[in-house]
């Protein structure tokens, strides 16, 4: 340190070296944490928003997802409720009505059919009820989906369920940029939004850039992302399988298949527009889900081409790639052969291009 | 002096007989001057549930809350008959459940609580969504399906909304939660306002009305869950539908009081020893008031294969809620038959021009069909029945 002033004061001009890194700064958040901090800012931001739900104050969360929220803010505004979906949906609907901005969580989606009445017939129908004059802002959020290990009760998917109701958005994040963007995007939505995360990304990170760091990043929902670009065949899908798209993708290239991989990220309002110019482009449509095949998403998307102008487009019939049309096993060979894995995208893909 | 007057208005009565149409004359020549402008009544006292004292056994009514709400519980009455014929008509179709026989409960809660107070309330609901404010004319025409309908005739009977007012349910007991939600945004927002939650005998044994007690209890929402006991639940008895019929104690831990709902007295001074309740921070509440209604479940049933018609006949002579209250008024000076008669006609005219603007109203435009999905958003497309149908959606 002495010699260091010394040298300073000794007067002499000197250039110093500055190494120059890559100025934008890139940081690396897990979904869990991505979700935590997005609603950490919007709690923040309005105080009429406040979260509720079995867990979510003293707990830190049943899957730490509001970890340290609860000793921020308190008691008023994130609520331990009793094991009562019924009564804590409806609950959260009226304060919603009384113009408040509740985040309402269910442990897992699969709680939500005790309350499915009040997110349905009280949340999403009541503003076309009532012809516009009262307003829903609410967000309903939780775990969906297969988790690992769980079985049956605890493993359904409810993307198409609630994708069925006019008047809910329904919104299915992948990584951490969708988990962020769009739970901003939903508690600042006027609508009911269902909100659909999955419990085995929440401990995957993913890299944000600063500009999605800052605390108006919002997603829009009803657009879909093109994560990969493609010329030879289109994957869609939402939340998890996005993920397993992308690594089949990475298989595919290496024998000479490009597949353009559409990240939905909104399961309704539906992006059929990027969908549409992604087969156009193509020529070909896998889609992949983690839920059951029967009246499921995919069902839904394979109609819409089927009904629009991608049809004459397609070189080949669309297909799907679902979750076996069972419940969910236990015993860990069962479960792993009742969920799409990468091999069975692969696999759908070659048929389609007839390999 | 009151004989002299009465005997100069019956001069001038008949001697107007003869004469042409041109002139007109006062009937009745009593001034305001003679009537008494208050009275104290008597009520019923309430049995109490987990309460040391309750409302008070005495009521005071002023003529002009007398008149009030003569003419509040009138006008529920003749929009609800009215409903009636226009249903009989095929005027109004699909469900139609009607309030008579059970004002008394709607006009006595209004009276007691303040229009930035909350409610909410399950299908019955043309009673209420009057005495929220709605007039008649929108009511009817929502029940007639057109555009001026107060949910622009997109809602029907059980889905009309006002400031303060959360309809109208169609899910029996959905609206309980929803209740206890509302009277949380009160809590949240320190407004000091209550949320008056109804639900009828059938609805009481709802679980989801349980949830919403143990929730309320915990939190001390500023909540008043009133049970309105219309003895039926559908064609279901209490007796044959509750394990319990004492539905003001149903709420075990929260305080309650059974309330005489055809008296609307009663259930104002209940409702305000309610909200003070409530206000005071001490918590929720449960009310039981006992009620009847003359008609049926709903207009497709016609109310006599479960209960008799001499049952109904004996609780309107004996016990009907308007009748009550005129009573009261004549007997205590504070209004007169004649007075009251030209109510009956004004309310008369109001809804024959409200049955009038609901039959005439043109239906909602097809432009309308796909509004309302979504609130604060840009227009978007809907999906018509087939492909090639592109319907537009604004909000």
């Amino acid at each position: 340190m002495a010699s260091l002033r010394s040298f300073l004061r000794s007067g002499k001009t000197f250039v110093i070296l500055f190494v120059v890194t890559s100025c934008a700064s890139v940081f690396q958040v897990n979904v869990r944490d991505a979700l935590n901090q997005a609603m950490d800012e919007e709690l923040e931001r309005d105080e009429r928003v406040f979260l509720l739900g079995e867990e979510v104050a003293q707990y830190d969360g049943a899957y730490k997802v509001s970890r340290g929220l609860w000793k921020k803010y308190g008691d008023k505004r994130i609520i331990d409720t009793p094991i009562t979906e019924m009564g804590f949906a409806g609950i959260a609907v009226g304060a919603a009505f009384a113009g408040l901005r509740p985040i309402c969580e269910f442990m897992t989606w699969n709680f939500s059919m005790q309350a499915i009445d009040q997110v349905i017939n009280s949340a999403a129908k009541t503003y076309y009820m009532s012809a516009g004059f009262q307003t829903v802002p609410i967000v309903f959020r939780g775990p969906n989906g297969s988790s690992a290990g769980v079985a049956a009760q605890h493993s359904q998917c409810f993307a198409a369920w609630y994708g069925h109701c006019p008047g809910l958005k329904v919104v299915s994040p992948w990584n951490s940029e969708d988990a962020r963007g769009l739970l901003k995007a939903a508690i600042r939505d006027d609508n009911p939004v269902v909100f659909l995360e999955n419990e085995m990304m929440y401990g995957v990170p993913f890299e944000l850039s600063e500009e999605m760091m800052h605390k108006d990043f919002v997603i829009p929902i009803g657009k879909a992302k093109v994560e990969r670009q493609g010329t030879h065949i289109t994957l869609v899908s939402h939340s998890r399988c996005v993920g397993f798209c992308l690594d089949a993708a990475a298989v595919l290239a290496k024998e000479g298949v490009e597949c353009e991989v559409v990240n939905l990220r909104t399961i309704r309002p539906l992006d059929v527009d990027t969908i549409e110019a992604s087969v156009m482009k193509t020529g070909n449509l896998v889609t992949v889900e983690g839920g059951w095949p029967q009246y499921g998403v995919g069902a839904e998307i394979c109609a819409r081409i089927m009904e629009g102008p991608a049809f004459n487009y397609l070189d080949a019939p669309a297909v799907r790639v679902t979750g076996v049309d069972i419940p969910m096993p236990y015993a860990k060979i069962l479960e792993d052969h009742s969920v799409p894995q990468i091999k069975d995208i692969i696999f759908s893909v070659k048929k389609v291009l007839n390999m | 002096m009151q004989n002299m007057l009465t005997l100069i208005s019956n001069v001038f009565r008949l001697g107007n007989a003869s004469k042409n149409v041109g002139t007109r004359m006062v009937v009745s020549a009593r001034s305001f001057a003679d009537f008494t402008p208050q009275a104290s009544f008597p009520i019923k006292k309430c049995d109490l549930h987990r309460l040391e004292e309750g409302p008070s056994d005495e009521a005071l009514l002023t003529r002009e809350q007398g008149l009030q709400y003569y003419r509040t519980m009138q006008t529920v009455r003749r929009m609800e008959l009215k409903a009636d014929q226009l249903y009989k008509q095929k005027i109004i179709r699909g469900f139609c459940h009607l309030y008579d026989g059970q004002e008394a409960c709607a006009m006595g809660i209004e009276a007691g609580i303040n229009p930035t107070d909350h409610l909410i309330t399950a299908y019955r609901a043309h009673g209420y969504t009057f005495t929220r404010g709605v007039a008649v004319r929108e009511i009817l025409a929502e029940l007639t399906g057109r555009r001026g309908g107060v949910a622009k005739g997109k809602g029907g009977s059980m889905h009309m909304y006002a400031k303060n007012f959360y309809g109208g349910n169609g899910i029996v007991g959905a609206q309980v939660p929803l209740g206890a939600g509302v009277a949380l945004a009160c809590q949240y927002q320190g407004n000091n306002q209550v949320c008056v939650t109804l639900y009828g005998d059938g609805a009481a044994n709802q679980g989801q009305i349980f949830e919403s007690f143990n929730m309320a209890a915990l939190w001390k929402l500023p909540c008043i869950f009133i049970c309105e006991n219309n003895k039926f639940g559908m064609g279901t008895s209490v007796e044959r539908s509750s394990a319990s019929t004492d539905y003001y104690k149903r709420g075990d831990y929260i305080p309650g009081l059974k309330v005489d709902g055809m008296d609307v007295l009663c259930v104002r001074e209940a409702i305000r020893f309610a909200a003070d309740y409530c206000r005071a921070g001490k918590g929720p509440i449960v009310m039981e008031l006992e009620t009847y209604r003359y008609h049926g479940h709903s207009m497709s049933d016609p109310g006599v294969s479960y209960r008799t018609r001499e049952e109904i006949q004996e609780v309107r002579t004996k016990n009907d809620p308007i009748s009550m209250l005129k009573e009261r008024m004549l007997s205590n000076n504070m209004s007169s038959v004649e007075e009251l008669k030209e109510i009956d006609l004004e309310i008369r005219k109001v809804i024959e021009d409200a049955a009038q603007y609901a039959i005439s109203d043109p239906e909602p435009s097809l432009d309308e069909l796909c509004n309302h999905i979504y609130a604060r958003d840009p227009p978007m497309e809907v999906r018509g029945t087939n492909p090639w149908v592109k319907l537009k959606s604004v909000s």
